[in-house]
């Protein structure tokens, strides 16, 4: 039984995973195109149409990408998750039906527009299209993340006679305080993602003295934009959601923090490894106190360590949740220190000639995604053992009628073929990059 | 509300079965209504601007359905695990087909392409018949409203049946049969010249098909299923429903004999919501029989979620709906007539 469940987690783990790396770029994506069409619109300057066309294939590219990866998470709260689909369908179903409505629709209509509608529909038409691509995906993340938070932090739900969830409040659930926090963060980690891709292929333009004029283009807004995120993920989301977790999840607090003992001016930890054995942390790093302040705003505030909650309570992986926070955060702090440095030789006007900032930019380029993966690695992690936070776990979820065997042949399956996916993916865009934004807007049609 | 949510999670299917079903048949037909590489992206950019936008029916009755009736969604999808995974992965290589297919030009990428497109497309239409085969069969529930079904036993529909028996591996036929003339039809009313004689011609072909295949489907049905003329028996206004199938059947023959694509088209259509109706219909107020024991089967009273979600759904559902009606009168419009190669996009 047990090796089904683990199968079953790493089966959904897997998938989201790998769907997960295509929206954030596209979210973010999103708001640079019609960032650049708005531009376009209001100073008739061609270059940013140029740009929005450049990267729209790119997009596109993703987008398919995000598509096909997306159907089986959809498919997998039933195939995977039978028993908690039929306990939480009543109040979930809400918003993962209202995502295939509103959004799915919107963003699959007007990306069809996007790409062939710029001469059909004229430069106000195609801002237009521009726009309903951002609205749908952005509210494609909102109604997804509300649907996590409710997992984190139930709201508005009642229990039936048989056990099941169902939803007594639709405005708890829609506008659940950790959602909203929740949601924020992860369209701006998208904004990250997004516009340090497009940063870094700026600055390898620049650097190999190809696409100049376009690579320049690029970095103007993919730093700025990009600096903004990354200190709005700090402070003040990052650090919401770290009360948020305070205040209503302490266990995995203690747990992110590798704070085994419950101590008064509890210390921040840089660097240690979690030691499951002595239940301490091996060779810290810490900043006296730092916790504390950060958690209560107050030096000497008591904060709660792992010992003092039962143990099967804990989130079962503590040291892969306190890496991954600790790889989160750690790449966030590079991220701002990078596109400050950045940020501030862009307005001295000096940021082209600097190679070595270019080549920091650059190489950039992977790094979002870790940290974004990180972050929900530490959510997921960080909600077990519980599947709906205090109330069903995660053991009691899973397709109990689906037997490991089963679940192990699909798994491979699905990492078979999205071997194949990433290859023909990596190809793709590797050609894209390599021709670059085109002079003209001639190129070959769509679909054929 | 149960039979409202019912109805509407129906409709959403059959929409889905109507736009998607002329892309999975243009899929079939593509190769050969289509040989040369100009008639190909001929082809394909019928359903290039929309397929991804037809799908999105599935998934959004697929969510509806989670929402209205979560222990259904639960039951069936884990219960058919297996092909539902399947599917799945012919839905990644058909789309990646589509999408991945036009960026390199060589005598080995495209052909590749075109062929997955082609089986993956085919692949899909039988494994939807069956589905429907399986629904209306029943399946083993337990008393959890629990199954798990293998791919195939001894292709008997008896106690312990397959996904595939010899019935579901019927109704897959004739859901191939029906999407194939569904999908000529579409390329037909979508180009003209020799592409369009080709399809014309499948089309014809395929019209014999669906007849035989139909008539085949309702008889073994009626005996298979006696929830079905039970139905309608006792609610003899449903034949509307099933008369709704003959007629735009007929119809589409009239009309492609008189070269009106656009009539022969819009009745495959109706054809085609004809007879998801009237399956609907008959299986009500079932959604999934046991064919074990009647008692445990799933109907759209001990499947459904609360009342007071299914009625605040509506409140959202329907300006939603209303919306993405807009948003196809407004593509189908801005696409109609004939598609020409020299489309402008990226
Ligand atoms: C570029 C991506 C990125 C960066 C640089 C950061 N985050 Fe983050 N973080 C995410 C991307 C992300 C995310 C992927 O979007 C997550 C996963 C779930 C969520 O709400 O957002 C997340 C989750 C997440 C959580 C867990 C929420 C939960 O358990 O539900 C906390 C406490 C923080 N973040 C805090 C921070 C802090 C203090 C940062 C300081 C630099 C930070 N994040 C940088
Ligand atoms: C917002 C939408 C999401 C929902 C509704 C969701 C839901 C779930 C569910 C149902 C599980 C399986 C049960 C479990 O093991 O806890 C799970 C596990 C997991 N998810 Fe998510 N998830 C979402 C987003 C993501 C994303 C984007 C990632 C990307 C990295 C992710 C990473 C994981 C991981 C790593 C696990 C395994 C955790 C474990 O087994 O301990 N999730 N999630
Ligand atoms: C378990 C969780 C998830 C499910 C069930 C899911 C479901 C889906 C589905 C079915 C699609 C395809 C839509 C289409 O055909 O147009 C899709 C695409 C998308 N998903 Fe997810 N998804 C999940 C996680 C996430 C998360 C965590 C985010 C962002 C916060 C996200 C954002 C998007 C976006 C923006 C798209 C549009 C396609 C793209 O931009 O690549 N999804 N998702």
């Amino acid at each position: 039984m047990d090796s089904a469940l683990t199968l079953h987690r790493l089966h959904f783990a897997f998938t989201v995973t790998y769907h997960y790396l295509f929206p954030q770029l596209t979210m973010g994506l999103a708001l640079v195109i019609f960032l650049w069409k708005t531009l376009a619109l209001r100073t008739g300057d061609e270059r940013y149409n140029r740009a929005a066309r450049f990267w729209t294939r790119l997009f596109a590219i993703n987008f398919a990408m995000g598509v096909v990866s997306g159907i089986p998470m959809e498919f997998q709260f039933g195939t995977n998750w039978a028993r908690f689909s039929e306990a939480a369908g009543g109040v979930i179903g809400q918003t993962l039906a209202m995502e295939g409505v509103f959004s799915f629709f919107l963003e699959s209509t007007f990306l069809g527009f996007l790409l062939f509608g710029e001469r059909r529909l004229g430069p106000k038409g195609h801002w237009f299209a521009a726009l309903c691509v951002f609205v749908g995906s952005w509210l494609s993340g909102y109604l997804i993340v509300a649907t996590n938070a409710w997992m984190q932090h139930p709201v508005g739900y009642a229990l039936d006679a048989a056990g099941r969830f169902q939803l007594t409040s639709f405005w708890a659930l829609v506008l659940n305080r950790w959602a909203l926090w929740q949601y924020v963060h992860t369209m701006l980690g998208a904004v990250a993602t997004g516009t340090i891709v497009v940063g870094a292929i700026g600055a390898a333009y620049v650097l190999l003295g190809r696409h100049v004029e376009d690579g320049r283009l690029f970095l103007r807004t993919g730093v700025p934009v990009g600096f903004l995120a990354v200190v709005l993920l700090a402070m003040p989301t990052g650090d919401a959601q770290g009360k948020l977790i305070a205040a209503n999840q302490p266990v995995t607090l203690a747990a992110m923090e590798g704070l085994f003992d419950t101590v008064d001016g509890a210390p921040l930890a840089i660097v240690g490894q979690p030691d499951m054995e002595r239940l301490a942390l091996d060779n810290p790093l810490v900043v006296p106190r730092m916790l504390s302040f950060l958690t209560y705003r107050r030096w000497s505030a008591e904060v709660k360590g792992l010992k003092d909650f039962p143990r099967e309570n804990w989130p079962q992986n503590v040291p892969l949740l306190y890496y991954s926070y600790h790889i989160m955060v750690g790449l966030g702090t590079i991220f701002i220190a990078v596109l400050g440095v950045a940020s501030l030789l862009l307005w001295r006007r000096r940021l082209f000639e600097s190679r070595w900032v270019l080549w920091a930019l650059a190489l950039l380029l992977p790094f979002p995604y870790i940290s974004n993966t990180a972050g929900w690695m530490t959510a997921e992690f960080g909600r077990q053992p519980w599947l709906v936070y205090g109330l069903m776990r995660t053991s009691e979820g899973f397709s109990a009628n689906v037997s490991a065997g089963n679940a192990m042949f699909t798994l491979l399956g699905f990492m078979g073929m999205y071997t194949v996916l990433s290859i023909l993916f990596l190809l793709l865009v590797y050609r894209e990059l390599e021709h670059g934004p085109r002079p003209g807007d001639a190129s070959p049609s769509h679909a054929g | 509300m149960e039979t409202l949510w019912f109805a509407l999670v129906a409709g959403m299917l059959a929409m889905y079965v109507v736009f998607d079903g002329f892309d999975l048949g243009t899929g079939i037909v593509h190769l050969y209504v289509a040989r040369s590489e100009d008639e190909r992206r001929r082809v394909l950019q019928t359903i290039g601007p929309v397929w991804d936008g037809n799908e999105v029916w599935l998934l959004a009755a697929g969510g509806t359905l989670y929402f209205a009736f979560p222990v259904l969604y639960a039951s069936s999808f884990s219960g058919f695990y297996l092909p539902l995974m399947m599917v799945l992965w012919l839905f990644m290589l058909r789309g990646v087909a589509i999408e991945f297919r036009h960026h390199f030009d060589n005598a080995v990428w495209k052909p590749f392409w075109d062929v997955i497109f082609a089986v993956s497309s085919a692949l899909l239409a039988i494994f939807f018949g069956a589905a429907l085969g399986n629904v209306v069969r029943g399946v083993p529930l337990d008393a959890a409203a629990r199954f798990f079904l293998p791919l195939w036993t001894d292709f008997l529909p008896g106690a312990s049946p397959g996904i595939l028996d010899w019935y579901t591996v019927l109704v897959g036929v004739a859901a191939f049969l029906a999407l194939t003339l569904h999908g000529a039809l579409w390329v037909s009313l979508k180009t003209d010249g020799a592409v369009q004689a080709r399809a014309r011609r499948a089309a014809r072909g395929a019209w014999w098909g669906v007849v035989l295949a139909t008539v085949a489907v309702t008889l073994v049905t009626f005996r298979l299923q006696p929830q079905v003329p039970a139905r309608l028996s006792a609610a003899p206004w449903g034949v509307v429903f099933p008369a709704l199938a003959v007629a735009g059947l007929v119809l589409a023959w009239v009309f492609e004999r008189k070269g009106q694509e656009r009539g022969a088209f819009l009745a495959s259509c109706a054809y085609l919501l004809g007879m998801l109706t009237s399956v609907a219909f008959g299986v009500y107020p079932y959604m999934l029989p046991s064919n074990v024991d009647p008692a445990r089967s799933l109907d759209i009273h001990n499947a459904a979620a609360g009342a007071y979600g299914l009625g605040v759904g509506l409140v959202w559902f329907v300006p939603g709906m209303l919306l993405v009606t807009a948003y196809f009168v407004f593509i189908y419009r801005r696409l109609a007539g004939k598609t020409t190669v020299d489309e402008q996009g990226y």
